[in-house]
């Protein structure tokens, strides 16, 4: 064991040269990934060269390092965010007391699964776009697939590390099953429902990338808030990536949008699609969907387990040490519209209990913010439709509104009205053909597919022409 | 939350009407699909049923079943329990309706929740149809509690689904219907496995599952339905239909209900004197001759029984002291019970159905007096009834016209809990006695009856009213709670069992545990739940 360099290996800055019980768990778990990789990562593209950003350290510009790198030779590594000197715990019955630098064994088995969930998700999306590379729209694109793909990889790493740094063998046998479940799989599927629906398209993964990844970062928000250092310091530095893939999402259905708009004024009828487009009023069938799915993932408006969590401190609300001054959320109470009786009525839960609903609206904010850049870009390209975000009550299937026949503005509706028009509301299988029909590679450099606006500029300083993604060298 | 003071419990219904439950017959095969409605809790508006959570509504309907499908579908050889939605099978008894229920309710609640389960494995062990646990999703607390009355347990393996007792970790109470129980006597899971399992609240998924016995197999989930079909298949195959089996349709009892405090059956009429605490229930002999379907007395009157047994556990607190009596033709009885013997598959399954109510009775937490008079029926199965009693009193009468007469049932037909009839659990002392009693063979006056410790006392005509009245007033005056806790004692003396560990320690602990400020107090674990604070415990322990 002592002859292996553990840092060059795997980049890290919890002293895994030293650490024998992180060494004995990864020796076993970092083989299972990398098979894990080679079957379920990118396919076709293993050993083509890429140019990914690798983090090797914390420092600035450590976390950020470009190069050409075949996939499963990315440097995966482990990092925490550095120590807040006297850090408190934020939130909840133990706030103000110093943070836990192990686990409290009240909390292990709650702990355990918090991470278990998050850390699914990670492996997921990359199970889930294992095959989009076959369909990018330019080298640009399929680069930044693979970035998120490999970035997701090291966030699966980094909450394998807690797994197995603090759980002990229930860690060890926790980090095995995330590489043993499948997103989509009937008989091993991922936990969460939005991470077994399939992504068989760029409209798709830039909506997921967009608003998916985005409950990623409230998720990760609220646990960076936990008082539990280790995980706390994890998620900071799993923040500061997460932020490119929300760029991807976003800035890839903006240009999708822009490119729908351009398309429409060139056409003689306004169409886009007679022009090989994808028409803004179906892009907005993808944002629904997404949206939808995507805030499904935080949880019932009244939870009782959110309200554990909150109380134990070991999540807490989105920037609960900036933004709030009272932490204990107690004797406060959260008005929520609920359905009673089949009427829209409302009614008020304690703020504990409303905790996901809390993290949800903080989650709707930020993409509110997106959408209204969204709709900026659409003016500029002299388009007047404009794209809206669903009520949150909208199409979803967990929590006090699920399955009930509200519109996407928020209204109850009778159900023959609602099933009437929801194909109008969401992709249609026709929709989805049309789309996946417009997929095809754009393999030379600088080239956009037809239906997709290219880019303002290049990754790092490199322009547009730049061969993101290489081919093997024969 | 406030303690709800909740409406009368009516614990008749019928496929038809099952709210929560889906009874589906193929053959030999029955599926009992859990699909309880959020909304269709027994308290509208107080709590919602959330992720397949019952509460004594929903056990209800499960007994019903249980029940016809014993009588009704004799032809089904193997039940499969399963659950209506996806990802989850059954989250146990719900914590909101348990948070605001009243001790006695949650005490009631647990009692009629066991005895469904300790049904479900009789029907089973008496050669009924094998019960099968289809875990389609998680089984937690009560859930996976239900499926350990099952036979076999399956669980779905799809990386997610496990079976879990969090009931210690989470709300500070135990896995009292059964649960403690049956994972070490009848799982035969090591008891330090058990420890792990009871303080995890999460469980374990399939693998551990099943590697420490929790389940019997896992399957796939795309070889789910194919499996369990098969394992159904051959369950019922190996389990042949009894000889003579025909279907007996249960009819609807419905008594009628006087001034809210007096019941009245075909046989069995029960009046409630609150005042006095005492309910006095009479049950007449049979009047017309044996036959083969529900309106035969066998079946009618022990159903009536059963029924107001249930009806004075729940709706009649105050009740403390049951009173029993039995009217009418001796012979009439005795030809009942012999037409039993004659009638094959259907006689037994009344056989056993008797002894299920008696032991329904034994379980009761009231006060049980027998009134031996003259022109009583406590004779052959009825007689049951007065050996159950905490006390009887028979009167000697100057005629020598009050008589009893103890029958080979007697015998073995009716054990209780803990497997001893009720003569040998009555002579601990003395094994050879219920072989003389049972040898007598002739009907035993007040005399006889002392003579061979039948009966508690045998005052004469002079006596007798001035007796039995202060015995029922005395008994009405002392501590309900020291006099279920003495009566529960003296019942069930013997070797323990399974049922009896259910019934007595586990039961005796939980309940110890539901009136801990721990529990129930203003911060206790189970007021707590659900609530935005955590629960704070008393650490001390003796």
């Amino acid at each position: 064991m002592a002859d292996i360099d553990y840092q060059s290996l795997i980049p890290n800055n919890v002293n895994l040269d030293s650490d024998k019980r992180l060494q004995r768990a990864l020796e076993k778990w970092q083989p299972a990934y990398l098979d894990w990789w080679n079957q379920m990562g990118p396919e076709s593209f293993q050993l083509h060269d890429v140019y990914l950003r690798t983090a090797v350290s914390t420092e600035p510009g450590g976390w950020a390092q470009f190069g050409y790198v075949k996939m499963p030779e990315y440097r995966w590594g482990i990092f925490l965010d550095d120590k807040v000197a006297d850090r408190r715990i934020p939130c909840g019955d133990h706030a103000g007391e110093p943070v836990w630098q192990e686990v409290p064994g009240e909390y292990r088995n709650v702990l355990r699964r918090i991470i278990v969930t998050q850390a699914d998700t990670e492996p997921a999306s990359v199970e889930q776009q294992r095959w989009l590379g076959m369909t990018a729209p330019s080298l640009y694109d399929m680069r930044n697939l693979f970035q998120v793909n490999v970035e997701e990889g090291r966030h699966l790493w980094a909450m394998v590390y807690l797994l197995h740094a603090y759980f002990g063998k229930d860690g060890r046998d926790e980090a095995d099953d995330l590489l043993a479940r499948r997103a989509g799989d009937a008989d091993k599927p991922r936990i969460l429902d939005a991470f077994n629906q399939p992504c068989p398209d760029w409209l798709t993964f830039f909506c997921f990338t967009c608003f998916t990844d985005r409950d990623g970062k409230y998720q990760l928000g609220a646990l960076a808030e936990s008082g539990f250092d280790p995980l706390s310091r994890t998620c900071r530095f799993m923040l500061t990536e997460e932020a490119h893939h929300l760029f991807v999402g976003e800035t890839g259905v903006e240009r999708i949008l822009r490119r729908g708009a351009q398309l429409a004024k060139l056409d003689r009828n306004g169409d886009a699609r007679a022009q090989g487009g994808v028409p803004v009023a179906m892009t907005q069938k993808w944002i629904n969907y997404w949206f939808c799915y995507s805030i499904d993932l935080f949880g019932s408006e009244i939870s009782t387990n959110a309200a554990d969590f909150f109380a134990a401190g070991l999540k807490g609300r989105w920037a609960e040490a900036k933004d709030y001054d009272e932490h204990t959320a107690l004797n406060q109470w959260h008005r929520l519209a609920t359905v009673e009786n089949g009427k829209l009525t409302s009614k008020e839960v304690p703020l504990r209990n409303a905790m996901n609903e809390m993290l949800r609206q903080s989650y709707i904010k930020d993409a509110e913010r997106v959408v209204k850049r969204w709709n900026q870009a659409l003016e500029e390209e002299g388009s007047s439709e404009r794209i809206t975000l669903p009520d949150s009550r909208f199409f979803r299937r967990q929590g006090i509104y699920a399955n009930l026949p509200f519109g996407p503005d928020g209204q109850l509706l009778a159900q023959d009205e609602y099933d009437r028009n929801i194909g109008n509301w969401l992709p249609s299988a026709e929709d989805r053909a049309y789309v996946t029909s417009l997929m095809h590679r754009v393999q030379e450099p600088g080239k956009m597919a037809n239906w997709i606006a290219a880019p303002k500029k290049g990754i790092h300083g490199n322009s547009m022409d730049f061969e993101y993604v290489k081919p093997p060298q024969a | 939350m406030a303690e709800i003071a909740y409406p009368a419990v009516n614990f008749e219904t019928h496929p038809d009407r099952y709210r929560h439950w889906k009874l589906d017959v193929q053959g030999a095969i029955a599926t009992l699909t859990m699909r309880v409605q959020e909304d269709g809790g027994m308290w509208p508006g107080k709590y919602e049923l959330k992720l397949n959570s019952y509460d004594l509504g929903v056990d209800v309907e499960l007994a019903d079943a249980v029940q016809r499908l014993r009588f009704e579908h004799p032809q089904v050889r193997c039940v499969v329990v399963t659950g209506g939605y996806d990802k989850v099978f059954c989250a146990g008894a719900n914590i909101r309706m348990l948070a605001q229920s009243s001790h006695a309710f949650k005490v009631n609640f647990c009692k009629f929740t066991n005895e469904t389960r300790c049904g479900i494995e009789e029907a089973t062990d008496s050669g009924g149809a094998v019960y099968v646990a289809a875990l389609n999703g998680t089984a937690s607390g009560g859930g996976y509690e239900l499926a350990m009355c099952c036979k076999e347990i399956y669980l779905i393996d799809d990386g997610n689904s496990a079976v879990s007792l969090p009931e210690v970790p989470l709300l500070g109470v135990l896995p009292g219907t059964g649960g403690l129980t049956r994972l070490t006597d009848k799982r035969k899971v090591r008891r330090d496995m058990a420890d792990v399992f009871c303080t995890k609240a999460e469980g374990f998924k399939a693998r551990d599952a099943v590697k420490y016995r929790f389940v019997d197999a896992s399957f796939a989930r795309s070889k789910w339905q194919a499996s369990l079909d098969a394992r159904a298949q051959a369950v019922a195959g190996a389990n042949p239909m009894p000889e003579g089996a025909f279907s007996v349709v249960l009819e609807p009892l419905a008594p009628s209900e006087v001034a809210g405090n007096h019941l009245e059956y075909r046989y069995v009429t029960v009046k409630v004197d609150n005042e006095a605490r005492v309910a006095h229930l009479t049950i007449k002999a049979p009047d017309t001759a044996p036959c083969a379907d529900s309106s035969t007395w066998a079946l009618r009157a022990w159903r009536e029984l059963d029924d107001a047994l249930l009806r004075l556990r729940v709706n009649h607190l105050d009740i403390g002291l049951l009173v029993v009596k039995a009217e009418g033709d001796r012979h009439k009885v005795l030809e009942a019970d012999a037409a039993l013997e004659t009638q094959g598959w259907f006689g037994r399954e009344v056989q056993l159905f008797q002894a299920r109510v008696l032991r329904r009775l034994d379980n009761m937490a009231k006060t049980i007096f027998a009134l031996v008079e003259p022109g009583n029926a406590f004779s052959g199965s009825l007689f049951e009834i007065v050996l159950a009693a905490d006390r009887s009193y028979m009167l000697a009468d100057d005629d020598g016209i009050n008589k009893v007469f103890v029958s080979k049932v007697s015998g073995g037909l009716f054990p209780m809990h803990s497997g001893l009839t009720r003569l040998q659990s009555r002579f601990p002392g003395a094994p050879g006695q219920p072989a003389k009693v049972l040898a007598v063979g002739a009907t035993i006056d007040a005399e006889g009856a002392e003579e061979l410790e039948l009966v508690t006392m045998t005052p004469d005509e002079i006596d007798y009213e001035d007796e039995v009245r202060i015995a029922i007033e005395e008994r009405a005056s002392l501590s309900p709670d020291a006099l279920t806790g003495m009566e529960q004692n003296l019942r069930f003396g013997g070797p323990e069992t399974m049922d009896n560990k259910i019934y007595g320690r586990l039961t005796a602990w939980q309940n110890w545990i539901f009136q801990r400020p721990n529990a129930v107090g203003e911060r206790g674990a189970l007021k707590m739940f659900g609530a935005p604070e955590r629960p704070v415990f008393d650490y001390k322990r003796t």
